[in-house]
């Protein structure tokens, strides 16, 4: 004999409209923020991993935590530059810039917040070593002017940054020239100079860091044995994507920390909110089982029964929860990277594998409330299910 | 006396659901109260900042130093009543998840400045030696440190390893401050970068000055940043606690999602006491007709669902209440290396009390309503 049909099932819920509604509400804001904690997440982590690219390299001061606190003497870029490892561009001059990098203050726009901006002098070739950044409006800076061109999350959200506008620091005017567009990456969230104009604005003797282009993947070990154990140099070679990775660690923890630590608690709330539904859902229909039972229906039949049921009702969860989460990609958040204690701007970023675990755990959800009451409907006595009220 | 009486038996006529419902009260309630104390401890650092101390840095941003030649001009600017400068050191202990603050401050002015409590002997060793450093009790306490021993940090900003010899521990004065940070001379600083970096020598990321009186802080502030505008280094001048703020402000972004997380956890909450309480009416229509038939007006009724949902939601709270404080001191030992100060705030139960109340009333409307409106004959023809 065939078991009971799915549709029993599906008219339960339908039958009891308010609190199925509730229940899995309930699910759907467990899934929403499961799936947005990790959205935000991978987010971060594709604007990072984005930003570096494989064949790059940076160097900076041994030690050096981040750009920003690095320095390299113009004797040691030297150096530096005349290793063979180096890739050469078209017309045989190495691909190859001398950075620096700094971080002012600048105003919101929307506030009267400040936040910290990288400001990065860029030689000739910084641009090639950066293929994904292009200019979006307006023109490159002129070497040794004070033009400047700015990313478009700065362009967007902090005050003088927009084209044709002038920023004041380091006792000078800058006006901005142009807007590139980063795409993903973090690059977006900065501003771009002549370098040699910005160090004498900051007064700054040194570069911040080394950026050039391998002409092989597989000499980079060689050539950070060459540069690390040089005595003379006491820099750091890193390929430019762990660069990145690196400067995100802590954030990325942080995230993952918080977004565990919710949906750990709020899907304890979501069960017990499962669980008593479906009990609620067996003590109402103690008759309708025993008749189930009485027209010769399985133990078993029963069972799947009131599981597919409660399924049914995380799934429902679920697919609400990630379809609310799935807008959050239109957002962009935009904090301090407590680590580089800079101004970094990344979105939600949904991937199938987040939609996946998203649903499979609201799966999960209904799975674990359903199993109690529905063991308890199928182990029911016939005979005294169907003398209850 | 007899309503009370229904109301409990009501309430626990289901255990197992009863309990649940109680369950996820409390876990909610406990998942606000962190967050909202994980928010309380992010801002606790501005909250312990006082009116009468300002911040000078370099107005292009905190990575830019200022000269030490700006010190005497500083001092002799109206208002200002004791100056202390010091360095962000940002220095590693051992490896890198170990981290705590670490500064090279001026030690006379800044044990001036702020209210440590050190004990006598102790202030004076850490005065006296330029190698010394003095460090916050939870610090001392989580390495196991003692008198005497010796600390090595490695550089990040400035290269190489410095040595420290532990001189005393501080502990919290008369207000509230962080326990975790870690202080040395210097001097010690500046003599080392002389011989090594001397372009990096006699130069301070920051200045902190005392004014006798809150209100003089304005007039202190425009007097320095004038002081030395259209110099080769600007400054920017501002109370502690804008200081501190400015920081927070930075990932505001973060705490304001956490806030509206902590408020969707009372929507849980309330989600799932109004499916119980939906469910208990719709059990007990039939009850409720019988009530009526009996000569209960509408609002008894009422007051019945009513009181029943917030004896629900009341216990919820109440053990809340009490697992709270464990909650947040063990959260407080894993989170230590990050907040410093994390603490349970009163105002937290308040809205414990406040939730707990309004999602008792909620829950209960819409099964009252029902309750009220179905008519008597029917609810006792039909069968829940």
């Amino acid at each position: 004999m065939a078991g009971i049909p799915f549709s029993y099932s599906v008219r339960n819920l339908w039958t009891r409209r308010l609190t199925t509604f509730l229940t899995a509400l309930g699910m759907a804001l467990v899934v929403f923020v499961l799936a947005s904690s990790r959205m935000l997440a991978e987010g971060l982590k594709k604007t990072l991993v984005q930003t570096g690219s494989a064949d790059n390299v940076v160097v900076i001061r041994k030690g050096a935590p981040t750009e920003v606190l690095s320095g390299i003497a113009r004797e040691q870029a030297a150096i530096v530059e005349s290793q063979p490892e180096i890739a050469l561009g078209p017309r045989g001059q190495p691909l190859l810039a001398r950075e620096v990098v700094v971080l002012i203050n600048l105003q919101r726009r929307e506030s009267d917040r400040q936040a910290n901006v990288v400001i990065r002098g860029i030689g000739e070739r910084s641009m090639l070593l950066r293929p994904k950044v292009k200019l979006a409006q307006g023109r490159l800076p002129r070497p040794g002017t004070s033009d400047i061109i700015v990313g478009r999350n700065i362009a967007r959200r902090f005050q003088g940054s927009g084209i044709g506008e002038t920023l004041r620091f380091g006792l000078r005017e800058w006006t901005v020239v142009g807007i590139f567009d980063a795409g993903n990456t973090g690059f977006g969230s900065e501003i771009w100079g002549d370098v040699d104009q910005l160090m004498q604005a900051f007064r700054r003797p040194v570069y911040s860091s080394i950026i050039f282009r391998l002409n092989r993947i597989s000499h980079f070990q060689q050539l950070k044995a060459n540069i690390e154990t040089n005595p003379r140099l006491r820099l750091e070679v890193r390929r430019e994507i762990e660069y990145y990775a690196e400067q995100s660690k802590w954030m990325a923890k942080f995230l993952r920390v918080l977004g565990t630590t919710l949906t750990v608690i709020f899907s304890l709330g979501a069960v017990i909110g499962a669980i008593i539904t479906m009990y609620a859902a067996v003590a109402t229909r103690t008759r309708e089982i025993g008749t189930l039972r009485a027209l010769g229906f399985r133990r078993t039949d029963i069972l799947s029964a009131f599981l597919f049921e409660s399924l049914l009702l995380g799934f429902l969860g679920g697919v609400a929860g990630l379809f609310f989460a799935s807008f959050l990609q239109f957002l962009t958040i935009s904090t301090t990277n407590f680590q580089t204690f800079s101004e970094l701007t990344f979105s939600f970023s949904l991937s199938p594998r987040i939609a996946y675990q998203a649903l499979a755990f609201s799966l999960i959800m209904g799975l674990v409330g359903g199993v109690l009451p529905a063991f308890k409907a199928s182990r029911m006595n016939i005979v005294e299910a169907l003398r209850a009220g | 006396m007899l309503q009370l009486k229904l109301l409990f038996k009501n309430a626990f006529r289901h255990k197992v659901r009863t309990f649940l419902t109680i369950l996820s009260i409390t876990i909610a309630l406990l998942a606000f109260g962190l967050l909202q104390t994980f928010i309380n401890a992010w801002y606790a650092g501005p909250e312990t900042s006082s009116a009468c101390r300002m911040v000078t840095r370099n107005a292009i941003s905190l990575t830019f130093p200022l000269p030490l030649s700006y010190k005497d001009k500083i001092r002799q600017i109206e208002g200002v009543r004791e100056l202390t400068y010091g360095n962000w050191f940002g220095g590693i202990y051992i490896e890198e998840k170990n981290f705590f603050a670490n500064f090279a401050i001026e030690p006379l002015g800044y044990l001036k400045l702020y209210d440590y409590a050190i004990p006598d002997g102790q202030r004076e060793k850490f005065l006296r030696d330029r190698r010394a450093a003095l460090a916050g009790r939870a610090i001392v306490e989580r390495f196991g440190w003692k008198i005497g021993d010796i600390i090595t940090l490695k550089g990040t900003i400035y290269p190489g390893t410095w040595e420290f010899m532990l001189a005393g521990v501080y502990r919290r004065g008369s207000v509230d401050i962080d326990e975790s940070q870690f202080f040395f001379h210097w001097d010690y600083l500046n003599e080392a970068l002389k011989k090594s970096m001397p372009h990096r020598a006699d130069q301070v990321d920051f200045y902190i000055i005392g004014v006798s009186r809150p209100e003089m802080t304005t007039e202190v502030a425009l007097a320095v940043d004038k002081t030395f505008k259209n110099s080769l280094a600007e400054t920017l001048t501002e109370t502690e606690r804008s200081f501190q703020l400015s920081f927070i402000t930075m990932s505001e972004a973060i705490i304001k999602a956490i806030q509206l997380i902590s408020f969707v956890v009372i929507g849980i909450i309330m989600a799932v006491a109004v499916n119980t309480m939906t469910m208990s009416v719709r059990e007990r229509i039939g009850e409720y007709a019988v009530f009526k038939t009996l000569g209960f007006g509408g609002r008894q009724i009422v007051a019945l669902i009513v009181g029943e949902s917030l004896i629900i939601t009341m216990t919820g709270c109440i053990i809340a209440i009490f697992l709270t404080f464990p909650m947040v001191k063990t959260l407080g030992r894993t989170l230590r290396n990050y907040l410093p100060i994390f603490r349970v705030d009163r105002e937290v139960f308040y809205y414990y009390l406040a939730a707990s109340f309004v999602v008792g009333i909620v829950a209960a409307i819409i099964p009252a309503w029902r309750a009220l409106r179905v008519p008597v004959a029917e609810a006792l023809r039909r069968i829940a």
